[in-house]
């Protein structure tokens, strides 16, 4: 693996060895000291277009665990703007001798562009580019389903899970990162929008449940997990473009409360990826409900973040690229 | 753009229209015989035994971007690019800086054109001033200027308000213009990045569906017929705007269609990678619409290639897909694709192309001295393309100032190799070197 850019091109035993790494790097952060030497002298930086605290600090804190260096470069704004390009940002980077660059940027593709245009000759990781992926986020995600719902996780999948994914999953790249490893790592993927929050194509994929409504779902299938997609406020209403007439019928005919927790199985989870808009997506019930692990995802987003700058920057290879 | 008195030229053997072996004898700017008996004494002879002779190709669908942009492309260089191709008429599209939306400014592109001399560069005016598709332009004084402009066009923008559009349609009845349409609806492309497809949703960039390409070409052929009006359809790239377009012939409606090199071959496949090269306006589609667009241009239903040659410098290609402009070099791989996509395949013949990529194009922008037959007495505006000169495409080894082709290590089976303009060469391919005796 010489960059993680998302996780369609990502191989199961890739993935896996990435969780199972996670793992090991999840049992070190409950030591009394947590930091281990493993990346000394190695230099990541964390080159963010757009702002997003939470995931910058996330990668961040992976990074100092490990005892990289970390620069945090934030370029806010873009070539169009009249910023500097990203083409000379990623030169700027080499000449400082960046082993890793961990990217979030507003265009889909980005990271993409980064790796593979020339500019620069470290490893790549992508932490969000536009409405295309977040791999580190589906991983997170799936390790902390695994943690819960798989016994003896080690070496595993999610082989025969139900998720449910609910919400803008048109626009979320977390959407599109998730339902292509919950795939590769053998779960059943259940998506719930609108038909205007869904993207080109969804409704016809065959490997895919899709339900307008989350009690369709309810109905449909017993799940294992529910990932609930923040909701855009200023993206969703008025002016013509709205995907949906109101918060209101969005959280009417798509929000988690009590009573649709409460059709789940027992053991069925309820993720997050945050920051939540508690009473549009998710009921504050739900949300703090003990089948809610959305802080655990939290935590293990250091966890991933580590194993995958571990995997790219240790020079030990993944089995495969 | 006076007639240029040459040296008689005398190209033997040629193989015209690619079925029938003759002489072409070229004195005083004029085809004065098709038997190289005739040729008078110390005429330059060229040896074109295996090539094939076409009317002069013109594009009716070029971006020079002077004036306003002269970094990715100047007159000169622009003109220079289209003589290689095999051009010997191009129409200058309006979105300069300033707008050519004034008698002035055509009058100054057509001039600087003229100066060079490689082409004749025919402006196209702006529909609206600026392009800001609120008010018409002073299409009649543009029309009656020496520019003598028939070809109106926001292209790059569609004239989206349906009555604007009306009225541009009924206006230019005057002086025997038409209204070329960019046709693409504003709303339902807003922010959009590439075609709307399962590629698109992978990508995760934003759809420009088809419907927004093929809604307005189904108003615009209904408002053409309405007015009794001639519509002209820019860089049509879907399989349903082939079947609009299809219709309204059949209705009898005075409608015109281009297609261009790069959707005759490209798909959405291409964009995989974010390379932007590959981002263009309409964007590139898939195979289905690469299959109806060839079937249309084969049938009729399509009238012309043009290249929308849309030159852009390295800072607006080498960036972030979002970040980059739309378009693509082409006029000097037209010839190559037309060649690979629908003569090599059985599609159309060489005289098809002649059609396609001469006489129906001049015929639209109304050109009276070009698209004119290979015979006695005609301009002698002539292309001829070696079939099998088999080339690989090196984006930089262009005349063009910019670089920024699709086409970079695509194999293709041939190209121009001798441009002539009014009897003058102003092409003439390195492969040749000495040839001309």
């Amino acid at each position: 693996m010489k960059h993680l850019l998302g996780t369609q091109d990502l191989s199961r035993e890739d993935a896996t060895l990435i969780l199972d790494t996670t793992a090991q790097m999840a049992a070190t952060q409950e030591r009394e000291i947590r930091k281990l030497p493993t990346l000394r002298g190695r230099t990541v930086v964390n080159l963010f277009f757009e702002d997003s605290t939470r995931t910058r600090i996330s990668f961040e804190a992976a990074a100092k665990r490990l005892s990289a260096d970390v620069i945090n470069f934030s370029a806010k704004g873009s070539s169009l703007s009249k910023g500097e390009s990203l083409k000379d940002t990623a030169l700027t980077l080499q000449a400082m001798g960046a082993d890793a660059v961990v990217i979030r940027h507003w265009a889909s593709g980005a990271a993409d562009r980064l790796a593979q245009s020339g500019w620069m000759h470290g490893a790549v990781l992508n932490a969000g580019d536009g409405t295309h992926q977040h791999p580190t986020q589906a991983l997170l995600d799936a390790f902390t389903m695994r943690r819960h719902l798989v016994a003896d996780p080690d070496g595993k999948g999610l082989d025969g899970l139900t998720v449910a994914i609910v919400g803008d999953v048109l626009h979320s790249r977390v959407a599109g990162s998730n339902i292509a490893l919950l795939k590769t790592l053998g779960a059943n993927v259940v998506v719930v929008a609108p038909p205007t929050l869904l993207p080109f194509g969804m409704a016809a994929r065959e490997d895919i449940s899709v339900h307008y409504t989350l009690d369709d779902a309810l109905d449909a299938h017993d799940l294992d997990a529910i990932m609930m997609l923040r909701v855009q406020r200023e993206r969703m209403t008025g002016g013509g473009s709205g995907f949906f007439p109101s918060p209101e019928e969005y959280t009417r005919l798509f929000g988690l409360d009590r009573a649709r927790m409460d059709r789940m199985p027992e053991h069925a989870i309820i993720l997050h990826p945050g920051p939540m808009n508690r009473g549009l997506e998710i009921s504050a019930e739900a949300a703090d409900s003990p089948r809610s692990v959305i802080v655990e995802q939290v935590s293990n987003g250091v966890a991933v973040r580590m194993a995958s700058l571990y995997l790219l920057l240790s020079g030990e290879e993944a089995p495969s690229e | 753009m006076s007639d240029t008195t040459t040296d008689a030229i005398v190209i033997t053997n040629a193989s015209l229209y690619g079925d029938t072996t003759a002489d072409i004898v070229i004195v005083d700017g004029r085809i004065s015989s098709l038997d190289r008996a005739d040729a008078p004494a110390g005429a330059r002879t060229f040896d074109a035994s295996g090539l094939v002779a076409l009317p002069g190709l013109v594009d009716i669908h070029t971006h020079l971007r002077e004036p306003g942009r002269e970094d990715a492309e100047t007159i000169e260089t622009g003109s220079r690019s289209a003589a290689q191709g095999g051009f010997v008429a191009i129409h200058a599209m309006a979105n300069t800086t300033p707008t050519a939306d004034t008698a002035g400014v055509v009058e100054q592109v057509a001039s600087r054109g003229a100066e060079v001399g490689l082409v004749d560069v025919f402006p196209v005016g702006a529909v609206t001033v600026g392009l800001e598709g609120t008010q018409l332009s002073e299409m009649g004084a543009m029309a009656n200027s020496r520019a003598k402009v028939r070809m109106f066009s926001d292209d790059g923008k569609c004239v989206h308000d349906p009555v604007l559009m009306r009225r541009a349609l009924e206006y230019v009845k005057t002086f025997d213009g038409v209204i070329a349409q960019h046709a693409q609806d504003p709303r339902l492309t807003e922010g959009s990045q590439m075609h709307e497809g399962l590629v698109s949703t992978e990508l995760g960039l934003a759809g420009w569906p088809a419907v927004a390409e093929e809604s307005i070409i189904a108003r615009d052929v209904l408002l053409a017929e309405h007015v009794g009006s001639r519509l002209h359809v820019c860089h049509l790239s879907t399989a349903g705007s082939v079947d609009i377009i299809r219709w309204a012939k059949a209705k009898g409606i005075d409608v015109t269609a281009e297609v261009m090199p790069h959707h005759l071959l490209l798909t959405d496949e291409s964009v995989r990678g974010y390379d932007p090269r590959f981002k263009v306006n309409p964007p590139l589609r898939t195979q289905k619409d690469v299959d109806a667009v060839r079937a249309g241009l084969a049938d009729g239903t399509i009238d012309v290639v043009a290249t929308d040659h849309a030159p852009h410098p390295d800072e607006d290609k080498d960036c972030e897909w979002a970040a980059a402009a739309m378009g693509m070099i082409g006029l000097e791989t037209a010839v190559g694709i037309v060649q690979k996509t629908m003569v090599d395949t059985g599609a159309l013949s060489w005289r098809d192309v002649a059609r396609v990529m001469s006489t129906t194009p001049a015929r639209i922008g109304r050109d009276d001295q070009h698209g004119r037959p290979l015979e006695v007495g005609e301009p002698a505006n002539v292309t001829v393309i070696d079939p099998k000169a088999a080339w690989t495409v090196d984006p930089t080894a262009t005349a063009s100032r910019s670089n920024n082709s699709p086409f970079g290590g695509i194999a293709l089976p041939g190209r121009a190799v001798v441009t002539i303009l009014r009897g003058r060469p102003t092409h003439i391919d390195d492969s040749l070197e000495g040839a001309f005796a």
